[in-house]
């Protein structure tokens, strides 16, 4: 069974007075019916622009698809006109924000904003629809929800809010969830409660949901599969289960040992150097290899970018020799 | 060396009113780090600006060294100002857009050394970005042509020029990627061991508390429900709510590195 | 376009060397930046050469005197005699669109000055202070808001016309200069005094929001923990912050004031025959656009492009002031 989003060797440029921003470069990755896919990057990898052309949602200009495919369920999405795409927004493919303040309309009833994508999609109207969403918001766990329903979004505490706008992603029940840093603006413990609502509501619909973080550790939380992102291209993609076995690109390597719960109190954490390189100009070769410190700098590509290869079942890698770990055994 | 005693401090909006501070009581040795752990909305931030000299308590005092700053009348305390800095947690804001970098160090710089110019200033701000490990010829160039990781540094620097007695980090490293948050976290280590800087630091991310602190405070709604050794608190959590947060941070799995 | 001298890194060493604050670096490098904005630049000239066309040229005899009348040569087509034809009482237009410019630059300019003072002034300190000072001063601008605009500038310059015979015989007593040189401008000085005094309300608002924005950002409250007195922090830290719109404001004034004095003159509060200003000229032109379509072409031509210049002007000062917009 081919898998449900299937992106190919996506490319999308920025064209700014800068000159042309490759934010997404040459990205592949698949997304299987039911599963959390989590995307790990900093800010700049590409990671959010990837996510956002999947709907039509990159600004252009000064954006351009430069190249690739998204397949979903047999439809090239990168293909589809805005009309053709508004049949597949908010139906079978929903997405999260990372701020629920400025993606709810304050000026609207939380009723009203629930209804709205029943109505457009499913031609549900009047009670009925309102069953549902008051079912929809009963299952994210707002309790007494016949009667807050009709409240407005700043009567929410910004937790509540984004349970609301979960609540709304999955009302049409959708195949594809697109989460963009759902609980960045959460706190932790608030953070907690959303994410056990995420899941467990991932796991009864069997929604497959895409999930864009920064933070590695909840990636290990949160998703089934990660691809790590660096510099507008896939630096890593496995299970979650064979990451957590030994990451293999030293850029992934270095996340995981900069992580302060591993190292001895007082004693200097491993840092990976330098920053991110700049879109605008990016290396020619491993765009890593300005910072590698844990692999071997001088044997990185310097000339033409490293190719993603599956170097165990499930589990791919760019390969760079001088950013590879050597193998196990 | 700072020495907070029952700081209190309401809030009125209308006719409700909030207790922000809630006879709060806390106690940083001379060349110590105190780790403040809580959410948004605790009160840690109107808690540092109080200490920062900026809000006057309602009640309770304020002692730095041998002197009661909440005894002082309000002009001899803005002499103080400059013992408390601050490492903010958005480099993007924290740092004034239309100055470069030279001008944000010389401007704190000349705050305690008003005599400081020419190529001494020039020198000493050189000497300042070396620290924080920036190259000094970056010093003409403004906030935006810096990556955020820089731009903390550069806050860093801006903080430590006024050789402060008290320097409160908030958050420092939550607003900066992954990748570079342990330089950051390296760095304040490093400059703390070096200076011997007495240091406040705010964080809700209790793995990164842990590892800097050398004791730790949980505030929640307004008071300190916790307080203790790091290790203590972070393996033995007497409080519930420090137990919900420890609960609640993601762990990352520890993966084999090679 | 490099040009030697603003090569950046040649200014950027040139400057190394010297101890400097913060506001200086700022404005040196503003200068820079905006001698590389092509469009500003071209603006400026342009506005030079207008200056100096308008305040210097018709002291030269080539120019005519623009209140003589040639009765005999009216509606003249351009020639070598009038560049610019004569109007319909055949005075040289060229003399009279020269002529009218410095009273339509100077308005504007004064106007423009004393807005810009007061507006800023007021909108900075109500938004940086806040609570009650911010809550009186807000309810000063919304009073002023009520009262009928042109009634008040038309009492305040009548009551002011004493002062400025005063102020007229000063000028031409220490300078020597020909009365009637000096009395159109200084009878027009109190009411555009009273413009500007007035004129400030909207600018006053732009600035209180932006200053209140800036002021609860971590980059103030850092100069604040540093004890820096508040008057430093408002001028250094946040007015230059603030700088674009009030930049976009002042650019869009100018022409404004400048139409305004045109509607002041029709009620005969603004300039008075034989004198004139570019307002005055080009209603006339446009009165007599079918007999002599010149007469409103020439002009509003150079109005358009005086305007045009302090726009992009504007533009350019303000991108000059926002370190971000340099390409280096």
């Amino acid at each position: 069974m081919p898998p449900l989003l299937d992106i190919q060797d996506l490319r999308i440029h920025f064209h700014t007075r800068d000159g042309v921003v490759r934010a997404v470069d040459g990205v592949s990755l698949q997304v299987e019916a039911g599963e959390v896919a989590g995307i790990v990057g900093e800010s700049g990898s590409g990671k959010s622009v990837t996510a956002a052309s999947l709907l039509g949602l990159v600004p252009m200009p000064p954006g351009r698809i430069a190249g690739g495919r998204a397949w979903f369920d047999g439809t090239d999405l990168l293909r589809l006109t805005g009309r053709e795409l508004n049949g597949y927004r908010g139906k079978r493919i929903s997405m999260i924000f990372q701020d629920p303040m400025t993606s709810l309309n304050p000026y609207l009833r939380i009723s009203t904003q629930l209804i709205e994508p029943l109505e457009i999609h499913e031609g549900l109207r009047g009670k009925r629809a309102l069953h549902r969403a008051i079912d929809a918001l009963e299952s994210v766990g707002i309790a007494d929800a016949a009667k807050r329903i009709h409240a407005y979004p700043h009567e929410f505490s910004g937790g509540m809010r984004q349970r609301v706008m979960i609540a709304m992603a999955l009302i049409t029940k959708p195949d594809l969830v697109i989460a963009d840093e759902p609980t960045t603006a959460l706190d932790v413990t608030v953070q907690k409660q959303v994410l056990e609502v995420m899941r467990r509501l991932q796991r009864e619909t069997g929604t497959a949901v895409l999930f864009i973080t920064h933070d590695l550790a909840l990636v290990h939380e949160m998703c089934d599969s990660v691809t790590v992102m660096y510099a507008g291209r896939v630096v890593e993609s496995a299970s979650a289960a064979m990451l957590a076995t030994g990451p293999r690109h030293a850029y992934t390597r270095g996340l995981y040992r900069s992580n302060p719960a591993g190292a001895g109190k007082g004693c200097a954490l491993y840092s990976i150097p330098g920053s991110p390189p700049d879109p605008a100009r990016l290396p020619g070769g491993c765009a890593f290899r300005e910072r590698n410190t844990l692999g071997d700098a001088d044997q990185c590509l310097a000339d033409h970018r490293p190719e993603l290869v599956e170097i165990a079942p499930g589990h791919h890698v760019q390969d760079c020799p001088g950013c590879l770990a050597p193998s196990q055994d | 060396m700072l020495e907070l005693r029952n700081i209190v401090k309401t809030f009125r909006q209308g006719r409700e009113s909030l207790r922000a501070v809630d006879d709060v009581s806390l106690t940083i040795g001379a060349g110590r780090i105190l780790g403040l752990v809580g959410e948004s909305g605790c009160g840690k931030s109107t808690l540092s600006r109080i200490i920062m000299q900026l809000l006057p308590p309602d009640a309770g005092r304020v002692r730095l060294g041998e002197v009661e700053l909440t005894a002082l009348p309000r002009r001899d305390v803005r002499r103080h100002c400059l013992d408390f800095q601050m490492v903010f947690q958005d480099p993007y804001a924290s740092l004034n857009p239309r100055f470069t970098v030279f001008s944000t160090l010389a401007e704190a710089l000349r705050r305690r050394h008003p005599q400081l110019k020419g190529s001494e200033l020039h020198d000493r701000v050189a000497a300042w970005l070396e620290t924080v490990g920036l190259p000094p010829r970056h010093m003409r160039r403004y906030p935006h042509e810096f990556s955020g990781g820089q731009r903390q540094r550069i806050a860093i620097a801006r903080a430590l020029a006024p050789e402060p007695r008290v320097v409160i980090a908030d958050e420092p490293v939550s607003a900066l990627d992954v990748s570079i948050q342990s330089q950051i976290l390296n760095l304040l280590g490093r400059l703390q061991a070096e200076l011997g800087l007495t240091m406040l630091f705010i964080s809700h991310d209790l793995a990164v508390v842990r590892h800097v602190s050398d004791t730790i405070a949980v505030m929640h709604r307004g008071r300190i429900v916790e307080q203790g050794g790091a290790e203590q608190v972070f393996t033995d959590p007497r409080d519930p709510y420090t137990r919900q947060l420890l609960d609640a941070v993601p762990v990352l799995p520890r993966v084999p590195i090679r | 376009m490099t040009r030697p001298f603003s090569d950046p890194s040649v200014s950027g060493a040139a400057r190394s060397g010297v101890a400097d604050d913060g506001g200086r670096s700022l404005w040196s490098d503003a200068v820079s930046r905006l001698r590389r904005n092509r469009a500003a630049m071209w603006s400026c000239t342009f506005l030079t050469i207008v200056v100096l066309l308008c305040f210097i040229v018709p002291f030269f005899p080539i120019i005519q005197d623009p209140a003589v009348q040639d009765l005999s040569g009216r509606n003249a087509s351009p020639s070598a005699g009038h560049w610019m034809g004569t109007d319909h009482l055949g005075r040289d237009l060229l003399a009279r669109v020269l002529h009218g410019g410095r009273i339509s630059i100077l308005v504007g300019l004064v106007t423009t000055l004393v807005s810009l003072t007061i507006g800023v002034c007021i909108g900075a300190v109500a938004g940086y202070a806040g609570g009650r000072i911010d809550a009186l001063l807000m309810r000063v601008v919304d009073v002023l808001y009520s009262l009928p605009f042109l009634i008040i500038v038309i009492l305040f310059s009548a009551l002011a016309k004493s002062h400025t015979e005063r102020l007229t015989d000063g000028i031409t007593a220490l300078t020597g200069w020909n009365r009637d040189a000096v009395a159109p401008f200084t009878g027009l000085l109190p009411l555009f005094v009273a413009i500007g005094a007035l004129s400030w309300l909207n600018l006053s608002r732009i600035v209180r929001a932006s200053v209140q924005d800036l002021a609860g950002r971590e980059f103030v409250e850092a100069a604040r923990s540093l004890g820096l007195p508040h008057h430093r922090i408002l001028f250094h830290h946040i007015l230059p912050n603030a700088v674009g719109p009030i930049v976009v404001y002042a650019t869009l004034t100018i022409p404004g004031v400048m139409l305004f004095e045109a509607t002041l003159s029709f009620l005969g509060m603004g300039v008075q025959p034989p004198y004139s200003s570019w307002g005055v000229l080009i209603k006339d032109g446009a009165d007599r656009m079918l007999s002599n379509s010149l007469l409103l072409v020439f002009p509003s031509i150079l109005f358009v492009l005086t305007l045009l210049s302090l726009n992009f002007l504007g533009d350019g000062l303000r991108d000059a002031l926002d370190p971000k917009s340099s390409r280096d």
